[in-house]
């Protein structure tokens, strides 16, 4: 079976903000790419930019990174743990 | 060249680590370090695929739309985060193709818990209470753990596991407040569910061989049984408010210790599962085998489509 | 050409036009749905469970939508799990398109192309509809079928340009799956009214854009367009193939088994 390169991905969550990177993922071409970073690091959140970078392209120095992550998307009301009527006396959840 | 040069590596490594700081990809690190960071998130990474099934199995079955939804929805999570984890995994040089060959050939594990069988609708809100919140127990440390991408991947998963729980538990908390047939699901869930959660955490201190090293890695945090511990003080006040019973007689509060006691699941049992006798071991990985021998062509295609445009060549028909 | 068998069946329950059209629609989005829920755990790599779980959760979102809209039209206090729990086959007036079983992964990206497509058209006008809340599903919806569209797109492309064996598979893929696309745009009586009032989309103004679409998707892909002779008609009137009574059976058994509960 033919292994399939690795991206980079990088998103930018909002205008004003710049892309950040928030891992990788496999895929055969570009497009295949794109469309996986959409499912796997946006989860149809609206009005994300994605980037995805073959990680073979890119040069690198010795690592010194912040990493940011951002919130599932907020179209899917039950995605959210406060959605959920829990009795105020259940702690830990 | 003396010999503190060849110990620098190390040395600054280890100040790493003790620092609380992470280790990225390209630094040096202990090839020990490396294969038990290769095993662990594999193994990981594993469960979150095989996990997808015992919880898949009931997305066509769900009593109503919104359950549906919700469960659809954390089978596409776990799907992400074996995603996440894979991906973690390979920044210390291995391909997640040679992970899954090595699942596949049963050379690498998944976690045990996968190897019981969801039999009845009720399992899936026990799985959310106990396996997820056995898991959260088990992996909020692991967002601290020594190695940079394995716990950003573990800062990402634990926020989208908080809500896998609460809507177990929410599911739950409907069933057992309502008709009597659902109460007794409930319950039967949870007669099913409470050991197995419980031996998530390992096997005793006493019996753990791999544990001191991890720790000093800044792999492992905490022990098995102070994890268990944790998860079980934290749980039972949760199964009051659900009004089920834990199956556990000698389950109670020592207020001397100010922790729950409680019964120990058998460790023969979970011997005996994670060396392959569970009742699904055989059928997780058929399925999982099946999914992926039967899914080769698509792969091989896609490759191939992709080839044939970077060296310009048309598709053949 | 309709076949005489089930020319002289009637649809089961007559509705009005209005809830008939949108439980058309929301069941067309349930039944994939279904179906989609199926590969979960068993795609051809965990991206693929990813995508797919993806599409079948917005095409439930579109159902639970549609559904509870038509609920209320109807006004007889059946909510979004009664219509969708505790109506028999015969009630049910999804195309047979959606409700064909998933076979390979060709067979579903042949449907999902077909479907997809249809529904980009669709829901593309329809978020003019002069129905408020028709409107606003399909202004939400039409974003998400165009991914799906895009989706299969790729996936056909993928195969029918691949290797060998993908293109065989996809090519049977479509075979096996158009006699099912033509009652897409077959023309509905009780929807004409609607659709002159603005209200509904008369299915057969969809037919020349999904083909202008997917002729050249198949083109591009190398494939040859099906020439089916027969042609499954009748879902709009509740007449579905056997595949449906097994789909409703394991969808609708547990809810059914606890009359009344709340999950």
């Amino acid at each position: 079976m033919n292994a399939e390169p690795l991206w980079e991905v990088f998103v930018r969550s909002r205008r004003g903000l710049s892309h950040i990177h928030v891992g990788s993922l496999h895929a055969p071409d570009a497009e295949m790419a794109l469309r996986n970073a959409r499912d796997v690091y946006t989860r149809r959140q609206e009005g994300v930019s994605i980037w995805v970078v073959p990680a073979a392209s890119i040069t690198a120095s010795s690592p010194d990174e912040k990493d940011s992550f951002f919130d599932p998307a907020g179209d899917k009301v039950y995605r959210h743990p406060t959605f959920y009527d829990i009795p105020d006396e259940v702690r830990h959840l | 060249m003396d010999s503190t040069v060849t110990d620098l590596p190390e040395a600054e490594f280890q100040a790493l680590v003790d620092a609380d700081s992470r280790i990225e990809p390209r630094d040096w690190m202990p090839d020990d370090y490396r294969r038990s960071l290769v095993r662990q998130i594999a193994q990981h990474a594993h469960s979150e695929i095989i996990g997808m099934q015992p919880e898949g199995n009931w997305i066509t079955r769900a009593p109503s739309l919104r359950r549906k939804a919700i469960l659809m929805a954390k089978v596409q999570d776990e799907a992400g985060h074996g995603m996440y984890l894979y991906a973690a995994a390979e920044t210390l040089g291995v391909s997640r193709d040679e992970l899954l060959d090595l699942l596949h050939a049963g050379k690498q594990k998944y976690s045990s818990i996968f190897n019981y069988p969801t039999l009845i609708w009720a399992d899936m809100g026990a799985i959310g209470w106990l396996v997820d919140g056995a898991a959260i127990t088990n992996q909020v440390p692991l967002c601290r753990c020594s190695y940079g991408p394995y716990a950003r991947a573990m800062v990402r998963i634990c926020k989208e596991e908080s809500f896998h729980q609460r809507q177990g538990y929410e599911s739950l908390l409907t069933l057992s407040r309502g008709t009597p047939e659902q109460k007794a699901m409930a319950q039967d869930a949870l007669d099913r569910w409470w050991y197995p959660s419980l031996a998530m955490f390992g096997p005793p201190d006493a019996e753990s061989t791999h544990t001191s090293k991890s720790m000093a890695w800044g792999i492992k945090r905490f022990s098995n049984d102070e994890l268990r511990q944790k998860f079980v003080d934290m749980t039972v006040p949760q199964s009051e408010v659900l009004a089920l019973t834990i199956p556990d007689p000698e389950l109670r509060w020592n207020a001397e210790r100010g922790h729950y006691d409680f019964t120990a699941p058998d460790w023969d049992e979970l011997r005996r599962v994670i060396s392959g006798d569970g009742p699904c071991n055989r059928q997780r990985m058929e399925h999982r085998v099946r999914a992926h021998n039967e899914g080769a062509w698509v792969r091989e295609a896609a490759a191939a489509f992709a080839a044939k445009r970077t060296t310009g060549s048309r598709a053949a028909a | 050409m309709i076949g005489t068998w089930d020319d002289r069946s009637t649809a089961a329950t007559p509705l009005a036009p209005l809830v008939e059209y949108t439980l058309g629609l929301g069941d067309d989005a349930l039944v994939l749905a279904q179906r989609l829920g199926e590969w979960i755990a068993s795609g051809p790599q965990i991206e693929e469970d990813m995508a797919l779980a993806n599409i079948g959760l917005d095409l439930l979102g579109q159902a639970r939508a549609l559904l509870s809209y038509a609920g209320e039209l109807e006004g007889a206090g059946r909510d979004e799990d009664a219509l969708a729990y505790l109506r028999d086959e015969r009630d049910f007036r999804n195309l047979q398109i959606v409700e064909r079983p998933n076979g390979d992964f060709a067979v579903t990206m042949a449907r999902q192309l077909a479907f997809a497509a249809y529904q980009y058209e669709l829901y593309g006008r329809l978020k003019t509809s002069a129905d408020t809340t028709l409107a606003a599903v399909a202004a939400k919806a039409v974003k998400e079928v165009a991914y799906h569209r895009d989706h299969a797109t790729r996936w056909i492309l993928r195969l029918g340009g691949g290797t060998d064996e993908s293109h065989r598979r996809m090519q049977a893929g479509l075979e096996s799956i158009w006699p099912y696309v033509g009652e897409m745009f077959d023309p509905e009586p009780a929807v004409a009214e609607l659709a002159a009032s603005g209200v509904a989309v008369d299915p057969t103004t969809l037919r020349e854009p999904w083909a202008a679409y997917v002729d050249g998707v198949v083109a591009e892909a190398t494939l040859e367009l099906p020439e089916p002779r027969f042609h499954g008609r009748g879902g709009r009137r509740g007449l579905h193939t056997e595949a449906m009574g097994y789909l409703l059976a394991e969808m609708q058994h547990l809810h059914r088994a606890h009359p009344g509960a709340t999950w």
